[in-house]
């Protein structure tokens, strides 16, 4: 029967070419618009670690003071070089990581291609387990190496292919600034998006990071951060030079923690309070302990990680959409008022108002395929557009992935079907006698 | 014109009629924070960042290894010179920052010491006596630097000027009355510095963080002596392409132990298109989405009055028949439009607020003004008349004949 439905939709088709065309091209642009700017939403809000993100917490403790604008939703995004130390050797979580991002200049040894410069974090052993690191060779570098502050380095594969031509380079030497390092391990593709773990820097999205090596060892060398330095809590001059920076309220250093549970973060929530408690009774903090635990995602919504503009787009084509649906909906009615004559007859002849029902519904789903099967070739042509709206570090991450496809032309089916239940259910309750009278 | 008959026609298709009255509310709702959204980011992208843009080229440079501050400061100096050798070259400074860049240095400024929070932030600049040339900056009041005020200073020093320049925008905000040259401030933590100079114009960089104040910038006499540098270089008119092509070049002859990759050397209107790529983005988007929103509803008003044209055409014809002139049937079809369309674009208007006061609090956007409402309401009334006239036209042509013909 359902054939025989389809049959009938066609040839309706082929009676009111123009309107029918109409309808597919405004459900192909709806869905279009729609799908393309949620792709690009879902590449920048999505949870970059799954299976884990719920047992990774950020701490926040307030060196800044409420005189300077610190409340509890506004704390310093970032840890002072003295918080981060005092946290790490407390060692309360089960892993735990002081991180900032760094820049190197990369001097390759064969001496056939020029220094460049390369992008990296100094962090500890514990940051490559924590956030589930896959290594193509080699492996991280354990804890003795940070107590050593051994000169060791794990590399990315982009990087090994530039340096060594994707060879097991483990063992070998890198220099990076003038200092060697030897390599321990070589990641294979890592580039979670957003880059959760340096969301406060402005790094949230972009190739992979080059090169990792001990927190330690960079704080030995003196290698300054590579993103933000905010000294808003330094109410006296800073000591000049290296020293001096490490020893003042500026905050540049993020940490990670992994805690197994809720208990777990209640109980590191509890050590954070104390400590920062402790720290006004030793007189540095002139205010009451001001501290905040966020778990991963948390986190990335707190630092404002999806850029506004995706989300808004994402509303409006939204909106367009539920036009696009009002219109299809009302040319539905217009078409199917237009055949009543048709349906009096049907009815007449001793179709039930059901049969007409889903004949209708039949033809709209037809609608929906075609407006679909458009709106995936126009999204796809919205893809490649994509750079021109959004920065191109986050325009490349929206693909059309299968599951992609999937719903755009689920989307444009089940709209427009649902745009379909009025026309038909008007058309099932057309009087057979008034019609057939009024011919 | 007779109102009633028409509300009592359109009793007749209610389903049909709330529909059209829905998808023009929906319409306004969207063109109008659309249009809002549109001109305030064509408002942000075209603002004038105060830099002769057009003629200044900015060269980002990353010395290998780590330099002794006397070993960076003899290669700043030697690199100036490279770059004043250059043919096409007008005059070159080195600094931490420019305008529309992604990234710099901020302090709080102060009147006293004593000053427990901060009165403005403001946005650093490293600068020498050849910045203000170089950027093509306007002095409004005092004097430029002189080349025995400039200093040197290491990355991890504490910024402590004796002179600054700042911009009118942070001079208006810390001196309403005008009298900002030889008054002082203090720069983050460091003891007053006087400010000497105030230029019209000069942005700070880009970002949701510097927006709120965007043209308070300071200029502080000192080269900072960091292992990356930007060197800013005024280029001659017609010269851009050759000092474009020469500048990285020359510098790596002069000595090869730096990198400057190929995304380090941009000329400004490189600089401006990276730095509001977005708000174009945006724009464009917002600007497209209208226009096919607006197509749309004009597709939808021209078939629901195609489908009641066709089935009212015997109502027509007895009309015709009984005396009613093509001009009364056209003015019928018309102001039926313009009675649903009323009742659209109050119901749009409704939804236009509603929709701005979620941008507002979810966004951070500004309140619609509104004027963008009224631009608004005649568009879509405008649209809305032109796209019924066809279908009118066509059913003031019906021949009185036709009362007839099916009865």
């Amino acid at each position: 029967m359902f054939g025989y439905y389809l049959l009938l939709a066609l040839h309706s088709f082929r009676r009111s070419p123009g309107l029918t065309a109409l309808m597919v091209i405004i459900m192909g642009v709806g869905v279009a618009a729609s799908m393309t700017t949620y792709a690009v939403f879902r590449a920048v809000s999505g949870n970059p670690l799954p299976d884990k993100s719920a047992q990774l917490f950020v701490p926040q403790i307030d060196n800044r003071g409420p005189q300077n604008g610190s409340t509890r939703n506004n704390l310093p995004d970032a840890l002072t070089y003295t918080d981060a130390m005092a946290l790490m050797q407390a060692h309360v979580a089960t892993r735990q990581t002081a991180i900032y991002p760094i820049v190197g200049t990369v001097v390759p040894q064969d001496g056939s291609h020029r220094p460049f410069a390369a992008n990296g974090y100094a962090a500890y052993a514990d940051f490559f387990p924590m956030f589930e690191t896959p290594f193509e060779y080699g492996s991280a570098w354990n804890d003795g190496d940070d107590q050593r502050h051994a000169g060791v380095i794990v590399i990315s594969d982009q990087l090994n292919r530039a340096l060594f031509g994707g060879a097991n380079s483990v063992g070998r030497t890198l220099d990076v600034d003038g200092h060697d390092y030897r390599i321990v391990g070589v990641v294979d593709h890592w580039n979670p998006q957003p880059r959760f773990y340096d969301v406060n820097n402005g790094y949230s999205f972009g190739d992979a990071p080059d090169y990792y090596v001990p927190f330690t060892r960079a704080i030995d060398l003196q290698i300054g951060s590579n993103g933000n330095n905010n000294c808003a809590g330094s109410l006296k001059a800073l000591s000049p030079g290296w020293n001096g920076w490490l020893q003042s309220e500026c905050v540049w250093v993020s940490m990670w923690l992994e805690l197994p549970n809720a208990a777990a973060a209640l109980r590191y929530q509890q050590f954070l309070g104390g400590y920062a408690a402790d720290q006004q009774r030793h007189g540095r903090f002139h205010w009451a302990s001001n501290v905040r635990l966020f778990n991963l995602m948390d986190w990335l919504d707190h630092e404002g990680v999806a850029p506004p503009e995706t989300t808004v787009s994402l509303l409006v084509a939204g909106g367009f959409l539920l036009v696009c649906l009002v219109n299809t909906v009302g040319l539905l009615l217009a078409k199917i008022m237009r055949r009543a004559g048709e349906i009096g007859v049907r009815r007449a002849l001793g179709a039930s108002r059901g049969e007409i029902y889903r004949q209708f519904v039949a033809e709209a789903t037809v609608i929906g395929i075609s407006g679909g099967l458009l709106g995936l070739l126009l999204t796809a042509l919205g893809m490649r557009g994509t750079d021109l709206l959004f920065e191109p570090d986050i325009a490349k991450l929206a693909h059309l992935t299968v599951g992609l496809i999937g719903v755009t032309v689920s989307l444009a089916v089940v709209a427009t079907v649902i745009a379909g239940l009025y026309p038909a259910w008007r058309a099932a309750h057309v009087q057979p006698s008034w019609q057939l009278k009024s011919q | 014109m007779q109102i009633r008959p028409i509300l009592s026609a359109l009793w007749h298709h209610k389903a049909g009629t709330a529909l059209i009255v829905l998808q023009i509310a929906l319409t306004l709702a969207i063109v109008c924070n659309a249009l809002f959204i549109i001109h305030q980011r064509v408002v942000r992208l075209s603002r004038p960042s105060g830099v002769d843009e057009a003629n200044v080229l900015v060269i980002q440079n990353q010395w290998i290894g780590q330099q002794a501050p006397a070993q960076l400061q003899a290669l700043m100096a030697s690199d100036l010179q490279t770059l004043r050798r250059l043919p096409g070259v007008g005059d070159v400074y080195a600094t931490n920052a420019y305008p529309l860049g992604n990234g710099g240095w901020s302090k709080g400024v102060r009147y006293t010491m004593d000053q427990k929070s901060a009165t403005s932030p403001t946005g650093i600049y490293f600068a020498d006596e050849h910045t203000l040339a170089t950027l093509g900056l306007k002095l409004v009041a005092g004097r430029n630097f002189r080349a025995d005020e400039i200093g040197d200073m290491g990355a991890r020093d504490v910024l402590t000027p004796r002179t600054i320049i700042v911009t009118r925008a942070l001079a208006d905000k810390l001196f309403p009355g005008g009298n900002a040259v030889g008054q002082q401030i203090c720069v983050g933590s460091a003891p007053p510095s006087i400010i000497i100079g105030v230029v019209e114009r000069m942005q700070t960089w880009i970002g949701s963080f510097s927006e709120a104040w965007v043209e308070r910038s300071t200029l502080v006499p000192f080269r900072l002596l960091a292992s990356t540098t930007t060197y800013m270089v005024h280029v001659q008119p017609g010269a851009m392409a050759s000092v474009v092509q020469a500048a990285s070049q020359a510098l790596i002859a002069a000595n090869p132990q730096r990198v400057i990759g190929p995304k380090d050397v941009m000329t400004y209107g490189q600089i401006r298109t990276i730095a509001y790529r977005s708000d174009r983005g945006i724009a464009i988007l917002m600007g497209v989405i209208c226009a096919v929103l607006l197509a749309t509803t004009a597709a939808g008003i021209v078939g629901l009055t195609s489908f009641w044209v066709s089935q009212r055409r015997k109502h027509i014809g007895v009309r015709r028949a009984l005396g009613a002139t093509k001009g009364d049937i056209l003015s019928y079809f018309c102001t039926e439009n313009l009675l649903i369309s009323t009742g659209g674009v109050m119901l749009g208007a409704v939804l236009t607020v509603l929709l701005n006061v979620l941008l507002i609090d979810r966004f951070e956007m500004q309140r619609l003004s509104i004027a963008y409402l009224v631009v608004g309401v005649v568009a879509v009334v405008l649209l809305g008349q032109s796209a019924v006239f066809v279908p009118a036209w066509r059913a003031s042509n019906v021949s009185p004949v036709e009362a007839s013909r099916t009865v």
